[in-house]
């Protein structure tokens, strides 16, 4: 663990980093100096050894065979069992740099290393770093051209773990250290019963933190700079555009009773702004907060230890969990991380829970935004419906879909508190990353809107899916526009709800449907990639009919 | 002193054995040969996850959680 730090404090690009194994699925590329040489610098997904089965390992493997010089960061706290893949490396006959991260820990909990020695036994530069402080970067740059070839090469592959005792005999001391409170948590959080307490807490904890923070921001900062800075200045703009009523509508928007109204008036720069800005970015903000905390603690493989029994009933094993939880911030991101699963059939599974029944934060900072206004029982109705739609499906699959399951094996990395710096530019990675992805697209998706309300093709479409519609789901035919731009963005058409004037359960059949429905375009390129066309397809089958399903049934049974 | 062979999910928490084999395919014993759990390593177990969970063992200075149906492939004798 660490590569993706050391790879930041080498060359100033941000690479998101976590304390757990499987936050790299991909790789990074960038460059350093040294005096006047250039060096291509690529950060590769983690992995225990070569030959691995997950997507991502198979990534690093492939990354090894191409670069010239290899870093291996290896945990120094950890080292015998880092050193598998170190010897599997030595193998390989490269120019070889060793690094020992998290030099600091180590020596905190009394355990020495002598450096020295290790570099001798092995013939290649060792290097002690802590990444996180940027410790050591600087003899890590210098030591670049000084990689060797191995010196010494393992011999047997059957003796390798043989060769690491022996080695470890002569360079690594433990002396007795004090117990500390992490210990005692560490025990707690992982115990039988206790931990599953304690994990049901954190999760519900984390609910309720992150609707505290998104509606603390909304209500504190942007309404009121909405309203007293943003509002006079729309209203300015509206005068001036006067000559153009045309400009105006699509600009500003339909004045409701008198006023312009930001979540109504559906303008480019009133609705268009507002949306993304003041109703999605202060829940991204609390989301990715709490998670990015959760991560650089070290709770998700805990997390994932913990739900391994329940997640083994519906066909999955725990680490099921971590593609999860990022999916509930947004779906690409989820899928993408499918790629430490070990097989494909899981990775689809996944995949398909991931978009059938995990609402991405936007959205979710709609259903709360607009159900909340009928208090919390409809928003916790839509979350037990999609909760339940996740436990049905996922056993479905487990019947349907044949294939190699492997079981959990996993590390569980220590707790550590997080360095304030590192969450901080983590939250500021995603959230640029979802200003630059979905500003764009709602803003279009709202000049695309405003420019068909002029043509008829709006009312023709409403006409024709009107009696199905109302049927059906018990919604008017213009839901169907809501459906449409699921496609676009989610939190858009959920956006698009609002001025529909529809009551709680014809809101909460619409939230659960276009939750379920169908992914919006980016989630769905992103299976497209990720699996290929015919996964994709079986998908899209299983979204689209589950949706019609459940929201027929709740149209019947609410 | 009687030495007793059972897997790791027989084995109880808090208990110290050897590993003596891996009652599975080349597949699980490869993963777990990565992960240093090989015939001749020492184990502590740690805890047993409720509901069919997973085991978590020491091994080295590494702590690790293993599904319920890999650790029924862990054979460890223990000496009490």
């Amino acid at each position: 663990m660490g590569k993706s730090v050391i790879f930041t404090q080498l060359s100033g690009v941000y690479a998101i980093s976590s304390n757990y194994p499987g936050t790299t699925v991909d790789f990074s590329k960038s460059t350093v100096r040294k005096n006047n040489t250039w060096f291509e610098l690529i950060d590769a997904p983690g992995t225990y050894a070569l030959s691995a089965e997950a997507e991502a390992e198979k990534i690093a493997e492939k990354l090894i065979e191409e670069g010239d010089i290899v870093v291996n960061v290896v945990d120094a706290t950890n080292l015998e069992r880092n050193l598998y893949l170190t010897f599997e490396l030595l193998e390989k006959k490269k120019p070889m740099i060793l690094v020992l991260n998290m030099w600091d820990e180590a020596k905190k909990r009394g355990i020495e290393i002598d450096r020295e020695a290790l570099e001798e036994a092995l013939g290649v530069p060792v290097i002690p770093v802590v990444a996180t402080t940027g410790e050591g970067i600087k003899d890590l740059v210098r030591a670049l051209d000084r990689a060797q070839v191995p010196k010494l090469v393992p011999q047997d592959h059957e003796k390798r773990w043989e060769e690491i005792g022996n080695l470890l005999k002569k360079v690594q001391r433990f002396s007795y250290r004090e117990p500390q409170w992490v210990d005692f948590l560490y025990r707690a959080t992982i115990s039988p019963v206790g931990g599953l307490l304690i994990g049901i807490g954190v999760l519900i904890g984390s609910f309720f933190l992150i609707r505290l923070i998104g509606e603390g921001i909304i209500n504190y900062v942007f309404d009121p700079l909405f309203d007293r800075f943003y509002l006079p200045l729309l209203e300015k703009l509206d005068q001036l555009l006067s000559f153009s009523p045309f400009l105006q509508s699509l600009l500003i928007g339909q004045r409701i009773e008198g006023v312009i109204d930001f979540e109504q008036s559906l303008g480019v720069l009133s609705t268009g702004i507002y949306i993304p800005i003041a109703v999605v970015l202060p829940y991204i903000l609390a989301f990715y907060l709490i998670l990015g905390f959760l991560e650089d603690i070290g709770y998700l493989p805990r997390l994932a230890v913990l739900l391994d029994g329940f997640f083994h009933k519906v066909g999955l094993h725990g680490y099921a969990i971590v593609p999860t939880l990022l999916g509930l911030g947004c779906n690409v991101p989820g899928i993408l991380g499918t790629r430490v699963l070990e097989s494909e059939v899981e990775r689809f599974i996944v995949a398909t829970l991931i978009s059938v029944a995990i609402p991405c934060a936007a959205q979710q900072a709609l259903i709360v935004g607009v159900l909340g206004d009928f208090g919390i029982g409809p928003v916790v109705l839509v979350y037990s419906v999609l909760f339940l739609v996740w436990v049905v499906t996922a056993l479905f699959l487990k019947f349907v879909v044949p294939g190699y399951r492997p079981a959990l094996i996993i590390e569980i990395p220590p707790y550590r508190l997080p360095y304030p710096r590192a969450v901080a530019s983590k939250l500021w990675m995603r959230v640029r990353e979802f200003l630059k992805d979905a500003l764009p697209i709602v803003l279009l998706g709202v000049l695309g809107i405003n420019l068909l309300y002029t043509t008829n093709v709006f009312s023709h479409l409403a006409e024709t899916f009107s009696p199905f519609l109302s049927r059906w789901l018990g919604l008017p035919g213009e839901a169907i526009f809501v459906l449409f731009l699921g496609f676009l963005r989610k939190d858009l058409a959920m956006g698009l709800l609002i001025p529909l004037g529809l009551s709680p359960k014809q809101l909460i059949i619409s939230s659960v449907v276009l939750a379920m429905f169908f992914p919006c375009v980016a989630t769905f390129v992103i299976i497209l990639r990720e699996l290929g066309w015919k996964r994709l397809l079986q998908s899209t089958v299983i979204m689209v009919s589950l949706s019609l399903l459940v929201g027929g049934l709740l149209n019947v049974v609410l | 002193m009687e030495k007793k062979q059972m897997s790791l999910v027989e084995m109880p928490p808090g208990q110290e054995g050897t590993v003596v084999a891996i009652d599975g395919g080349q597949g699980v014993v490869n993963r777990l040969w990565v992960m240093g759990i090989f015939p001749g390593r020492k184990i502590t177990k740690l805890a047993s996850l409720p509901a069919q969970g997973p085991v978590v063992i020491k091994v080295g200075n590494q702590e690790l959680a293993l599904g319920r149906g890999m650790a029924q492939k862990v054979i460890v004798e223990v000496t009490r």
